[in-house]
């Protein structure tokens, strides 16, 4: 019996051994770090402890930029892509042929890498001294003015981050909403067909509530996600996302940590944990307000 | 009369419907045209001489004489065969060593018993909810001073840890009737040689799915090792792609950067098309992306 107990423990060792060094350690480290003053990286020394770096990130000028980027791509794209992704399932769902070839298709995203395909969605929105572009040629077709999406006006930027987010997380979204369609009980829907109750009333009364749960995982997912996009924005733009005035709040930890503006751990570290509070923040409040709203069979 | 405004009604409640399921396929292919139009760009580019592509203003929609010369700069031009290499070694040591580390522990989770297992268990659970932007500084700065920067060992290391996968496994573990462990018990069988002949062949698929997850996961790891590395020998696809962008080929040779990109794609798409049903039965189950 004795054995046992030392046993289990045993098993545990190497996921103890990885998650203790690479999480849990870091964890604690990382709100020390962000109370420490002056950090120096190379001496190891700093000068007192405080507030002061929370204080410095939330000064920065490309701290905010920063929040204003990653905000506004937020409140597009987590609306903009659910939506989308509710109509595509509905559509699916609808169809009696092709749905599986269809599924297949949507879902190929997930699987790509993200930096690869960014690369061609630069190409296709950039504009250059000997090309357009795909999308201005486009745009020229129906007689609008050339745009530069990569290099070019701050909305036009923003857009380009925007389209290819929601191409990227529209995969995930299409097959959770998918499969919650799929297991809505279809004796609801054959005793509103006797009642002759309309299609948009079905929908109201009893699509949208008996998925509801799973759209609000998909929002809370979306929220979380789209507040640490980085990799998306550097396919596009390059790696200087502050020269390009495109950084998002993760890339700011990044930039302040490594490259050519780094070894600042310090500042790095009290702009991850504003990072923390404010997605704490947002899921609490969208689990507040989904406990009135969403229901729960 | 009456029997005529009926069959009426029906006929035009058919061709509404009709109408409607076209409109459906309509926007269904449309999206279908939107997802894979980058694919198609990219491989259509690929093909195309560099002179072609720079001569047209307006892009054109195919080619007439594809060429494969922009596969051979890509990798002879930059050591894209070197990121390939890098990339399958760190993916496949990585997948190995964490399937093993979950294996156990789920195992451990699912079925011995030792003092602590559910508060321990909690404590992993909440482990979840950590995100990694908050872990990424202190592991950045953990392995510099170890001296492992520009290594196998310090990209693999910090990326092996995945709660999550324990959880799944372990749920998994304890759908495996009770009795054959206690049967297999009676019969003096040790309970790691249980683990290897009982538990993982019946949970094989949940294993089979962690690793493509776990594949996807590696092939496409952009930041840290970014971060970690900044000796092109040890470059990965997703940086090798950023140094192409930012450095190689001169920014110009746009088909070149195509066909590289091609080439980095592949392999998760022939991997995507063979195991497409296991994949997204996968996520679904526990996949959070976007």
């Amino acid at each position: 019996m004795k054995m046992n107990r030392f046993k289990g423990w045993l098993y545990l060792l190497p996921a103890l051994l990885f998650l203790g060094v690479f999480m849990l350690y870091p964890l604690v480290d990382v709100v020390i770090y962000s109370l420490e003053e002056g950090y120096n990286s190379a001496s190891q020394t700093y000068f007192g402890v405080g507030l002061y770096n929370f204080s410095y990130v939330l000064h920065d000028p490309y701290f905010l930029q920063a929040v204003k980027n990653t905000l506004l791509l937020v409140v597009i794209t987590v609306p903009v892509s659910t939506g989308l992704a509710l109509l595509i399932s509905m559509l699916l769902a609808s169809i009696p042929k092709l749905r599986d070839l269809y599924q297949t298709v949507f879902f190929l995203p997930y699987v790509t890498n993200t930096l690869a395909v960014g690369l061609v969605f630069m190409i296709l929105f950039k504009k250059t001294p000997y090309s357009d572009g795909m999308i201005n040629a486009l745009i020229a077709l129906f007689g609008g003015e050339s745009v530069d999406f990569i290099d070019g006006p701050y909305w036009a930027k923003m857009l380009v981050m925007c389209l290819y987010t929601v191409w990227v997380v529209m995969p995930f979204k299409i097959l959770i909403l998918t499969s919650a369609l799929a297991s809505v009980n279809p004796d609801y829907y054959k005793v509103a067909r006797v009642d002759a109750t309309p299609k948009w009333r079905i929908f109201t009364k009893i699509t949208l509530p008996m998925i509801s749960p799973m759209i609000f995982y998909l929002v809370i997912t979306g929220f979380i996600g789209a507040f640490k996009a980085y990799s998306d924005e550097v396919a596009l733009f390059g790696t200087n996302l502050n020269a390009a005035g495109m950084n998002t709040i993760v890339g700011y930890v990044y930039d302040m940590l490594y490259g050519d503006s780094g070894g600042y751990p310090s500042y790095a570290s009290a702009a991850a944990l504003i990072l923390f509070a404010i997605v704490l923040t947002i899921t609490v409040i969208n689990l507040l307000v989904s406990r009135r709203h969403v229901h729960y069979a | 009369m009456e029997k005529q405004a009926v069959s009426q009604e029906r006929r035009s409640r058919q061709t509404r419907s009709m109408a409607g399921r076209i409109l459906s396929y309509f926007f269904l292919t449309l999206w279908a045209v939107i997802v894979l139009f980058p694919f198609y760009w990219m491989l259509l580019t690929s093909v195309k001489s560099y002179s072609a592509y720079n001569s047209e203003y307006v892009p054109a929609f195919f080619t007439l004489q594809p060429t494969l010369q922009n596969y051979f700069d890509a990798f002879s031009a930059v050591p894209l065969g070197r990121y390939f290499l890098n990339t399958l070694i760190y993916t496949g040591v990585t997948t190995v060593i964490m399937i093993v580390v979950v294996v156990l522990s789920a195992y451990a989770f699912a079925r011995l018993d030792f003092i602590g297992r559910k508060i321990t268990f909690t404590l992993f659970l909440s482990l979840m909810m950590i995100p990694n932007e908050l872990v990424v500084i202190t592991n950045f700065v953990t392995i510099t001073n170890l001296g492992l920067r520009n290594t196998f060992s310090g990209l693999i290391l910090p990326s092996i840890a995945s709660v999550f996968y324990i959880y799944l496994l372990k749920e998994n573990f304890e759908q495996v009737p009770e009795e054959l462990y206690k049967a297999a018990k009676v019969d003096g069988t040790s309970d790691l040689k249980y683990l290897f002949k009982v538990m993982m062949p019946i949970c094989q698929p949940t294993i089979v799915t962690i690793a493509i997850l776990k594949i996807i996961e590696c092939w496409n790891a952009y930041v840290w090792p970014r971060l970690i590395t900044d000796n092109q020998a040890y470059f990965l696809v997703s940086n090798g792609i950023q140094e192409i962008r930012e450095n190689g080929f001169g920014r110009e040779n746009i088909p070149a950067m195509m066909a590289a990109v091609v080439v980095i794609s592949v392999p998760l798409i022939v991997l995507f098309l063979v195991f497409h049903k296991k994949i997204m039965e996968g996520v679904s189950r526990g996949g959070t992306k976007g």
